[in-house]
């Protein structure tokens, strides 16, 4: 078990484009931290110069506090899982978990080398495969080897490099569920890079986004989904992503509204006070903040406002419906949004805004609809240098207080477990 | 079953596919029996020469009238045994010391050049590739010389060292080649795991490189082994003298008659530990050349 602290890590490559840069980040002992963002962003050049594939150019990189920029791999004491696995061919299952304790044969402690192979085969449902290679394993088993591979070493920590990413939708949530329970039981730190939100969300205690080899915030899933830092965090945190709608401030009846080509939202006075001076802003909404009015009750209803739109289309999907409605954005905007979109590694950001609606909702498209959005949890960012202007740092401080607290909980609950089984 | 549902256009349409596969088979057939034709024939009349008699030698039938061991005798035996058992035990000896040295050098210099990103890279291949275009013929003068005067003349590193570079190149950029498709996350696996450059390289890489280091080890000792030019030129006795040359130094029993029975009877005997070699390792050889095996 170790901490890893990266301080101020700067990989650049020969044509001095800078992969990762300045890249600061405390992982504490027993954290599963993610490294999340779109392709090239820098993630696995991080997570290589953690395990030592990579050089680091400068900055610092210290493991339980040791420095290790210069320590070959062999030496650091980590475990990483390869996105193709990288299993050895010609060996059977048990010799590929058993490699790494067989290259340390004269340093492992207590235990023999059948006896911890046994061990890490039996967590994985591995034992009647033992004597397989892996070119006749399917897709989960071999992900499976990979990682006994992985804790058969009693490793400082776990490296994850997209682990999941070769497999089929089922198996991946599958084995995602397998891979959060195991870090919790086992109470090792790891970092896992993915590109895939949904992993980032489920499996991280904290997780990195970065963008173009610069961290944009580290923080627990839920802070960076209501409390995104910026326009990249926000857009690229959340399925179907976050809606930004072009708005001014005007004085409308009855106080502040923004003017956004859906319509006039009217918003509460902090918030409007925070676009004050600004001619444009971007406002975001999650899809899940629209709502039919027809559906909203009343004590909620005081939360946000009605206005007026018309859906162009509408997607039923059993549990919740997806309704679109289409705007024309100026010029201006629409290069925002297409820059955010490359920036996110998207297709291009349709000028569209997706809301959820509840399944039971009866509106039509083509016909216009009261819809309601809850305008206590919108933000508005400077469209400019893409801050967010309402993001409220204790909140979101005390949600990922919160998150630690939870894993201390549960890794005191692991080590419990283990204690009555000695 | 499915039969019984097809309707008869579809079952003509069957009909169709498989005829038209046949055909396809048949086509491939025809073309194989050419080739294995073309190749073979010389050696089967080389093999019926070696069972002919003196006598029969110019009497433009393809069989041996009355078949006799005469000319194996006479190699393994009898007149020129002196000079086919030398020479046999100069080619295997001379052909596997140039093997072994070229593939060792070679997997170390090919796996640099997959691995690596190292300045000379690109000079290291072309030079490698250009050695093997130069003719041998033009080289061989000056050599006789260089060795004649350092002494390496008619001696087994005499013939090695040239080996070697007709050898090298070939084998430097097959192994190239092979390594190249070893995924590099396996090595990266194994330092990881605990492993030091060298053992990950050992334990991760050998074993999957195997079959194309065999293969390339084959391939060298097949150059080394049919070589000419080289073994006429740089020997002069039994010393270093190897098969191919020491064919040319055949007599026949009497001034005035041709040795032809005994070259061809000591011909067929140097190709069987070729065919020996392709039948034992043909597995290997396949594997080798079809290498895409090595991913997971």
């Amino acid at each position: 078990m170790a901490s890893i602290t990266l301080k101020n890590i700067v990989k650049k490559y020969d044509d001095g484009f800078p992969a990762v840069n300045n890249v600061s980040l405390d992982i504490a002992d027993g954290e599963f931290v993610i490294l999340v963002g779109p392709s090239g962003c820098g993630k696995s050049t991080l997570l290589r110069m953690i395990v030592g594939l990579e050089d680091i150019t400068s900055g610092e990189l210290q493991i339980d506090g040791r420095r290790m920029n210069e320590a070959a791999p062999k030496d650091r004491n980590l475990a990483m899982v390869f996105q193709n696995y990288a299993l050895y061919p010609h060996l059977t299952v048990y010799e590929n978990i058993a490699f790494p304790l067989r290259l340390a044969k004269d340093t492992n402690g207590g235990g023999s080398v059948d006896e911890k192979v046994q061990r890490a085969a039996k967590m994985l449902e591995l034992t009647e495969h033992l004597d397989r290679k892996p070119a006749n394993l399917s897709g989960g088993q071999r992900q499976r080897v990979a990682m006994g591979r992985a804790i058969v070493r009693e490793a400082d920590a776990f490296l994850f490099d997209e682990p999941l990413s070769n497999l089929d939708a089922k198996l991946r949530g599958q084995m995602r569920a397998e891979i959060a329970q195991l870090q919790r039981s086992l109470g090792v730190t790891s970092v896992y890079v993915t590109h895939d939100q949904t992993e980032a969300m489920t499996l991280g205690d904290r997780v990195a986004v970065l963008k173009r080899g610069i961290l944009q915030q580290v923080a627990s899933p839920r802070e960076l989904y209501e409390q995104p830092v910026n326009l990249f965090v926000a857009g690229f945190i959340g399925s179907p992503s976050m809606n930004f709608l072009p708005a001014t401030l005007k004085e409308g009846t009855g106080g502040t509204v923004l003017s956004t080509p859906i319509g006039d939202i009217p918003i509460p006075a902090d918030r409007a006070a925070v676009a004050q001076g600004k001619d444009l802003v971007l406002v975001g909404v999650r899809p899940e903040f629209f709502e039919d009015a027809a559906l909203v009750d009343d004590a909620k209803m005081s939360k946000g406002s009605v206005f007026t739109a018309e859906l162009s289309h509408l997607e039923w999907l059993g549990h919740e419906q997806y309704g679109y409605i289409e705007f024309e954005p100026d010029e201006k905007v629409r290069r925002l949004l297409s820059e955010l979109a490359a920036d996110m590694d998207a297709d291009e950001l349709r000028p569209q805004v997706v809301t959820t609606l509840s399944a039971e909702s009866r509106v039509r498209p083509g016909r216009p609809v009261d819809l309601w959005v809850d305008t206590s949890r919108i933000h508005i960012f400077d469209p400019e240098s893409g801050e967010n202007l309402t993001r409220d740092a204790e909140a979101g401080a005390e949600l990922t207080r919160m998150a630690a607290e939870e894993r201390e909980r549960e890794l005191a609950a692991a080590r419990e477990r283990d204690g009555q089984k000695a | 079953m499915s039969t019984e549902t097809l309707t008869p256009e579809e079952a003509e349409g069957q009909k169709h596919a498989q005829r038209a596969r046949r055909n396809t088979s048949i086509g491939w057939w025809v073309i194989t029996i050419v080739v294995a034709v073309w190749c073979l024939f010389p050696v089967a009349s080389i093999l019926a020469t070696s069972f002919k008699t003196p006598g029969e030698l110019s009497n433009g039938k393809f069989l041996p009238d009355n078949p006799s061991t005469g000319n194996y005798e006479e190699i393994l035996v009898g007149d020129s045994q002196e000079l086919f058992l030398s020479a046999l035990w100069n080619s295997i000896g001379i052909s596997i010391i140039a093997t072994l040295i070229a593939v060792v050098l070679a997997t170390l210099c090919a796996y640099a050049i997959a691995r690596l990103d190292f300045p000379g890279k690109k000079i290291v291949l072309t030079v490698s590739l250009m050695v093997s275009m130069f003719p041998v013929i033009s080289l061989v003068t000056p050599l006789f010389n260089l060795w004649r005067s350092i002494g390496l003349y008619d001696t087994w590193p005499g013939l090695i060292i040239p080996y070697l570079s007709l050898t090298l190149p070939i084998a430097i950029w097959t192994l190239a080649a092979f390594f190249q498709q070893i995924p590099w996350e396996l090595e990266q696996a194994a330092q990881v795991d605990g492993a030091t450059p060298l053992q990950a390289f050992r334990k991760a890489i050998v074993p999957l490189a195997a079959p194309g280091v065999f293969t390339t080890a084959i391939i060298a000792f097949f150059i080394a082994w049919n070589d000419f030019v080289y073994g006429i030129s740089l020997t002069s006795t039994e010393a270093a003298r190897p098969v191919p040359a020491a064919l040319a130094f055949f007599t026949g029993a009497s001034q005035f008659e041709s040795p032809t029975g005994a070259i061809s009877a000591a011909a067929i005997i140097v190709t069987i530990p070729v065919v020996l070699l392709v039948m034992l390792f043909q597995k290997q050889i396949v594997a080798g050349l079809t290498s895409g095996a090595v991913k997971g």
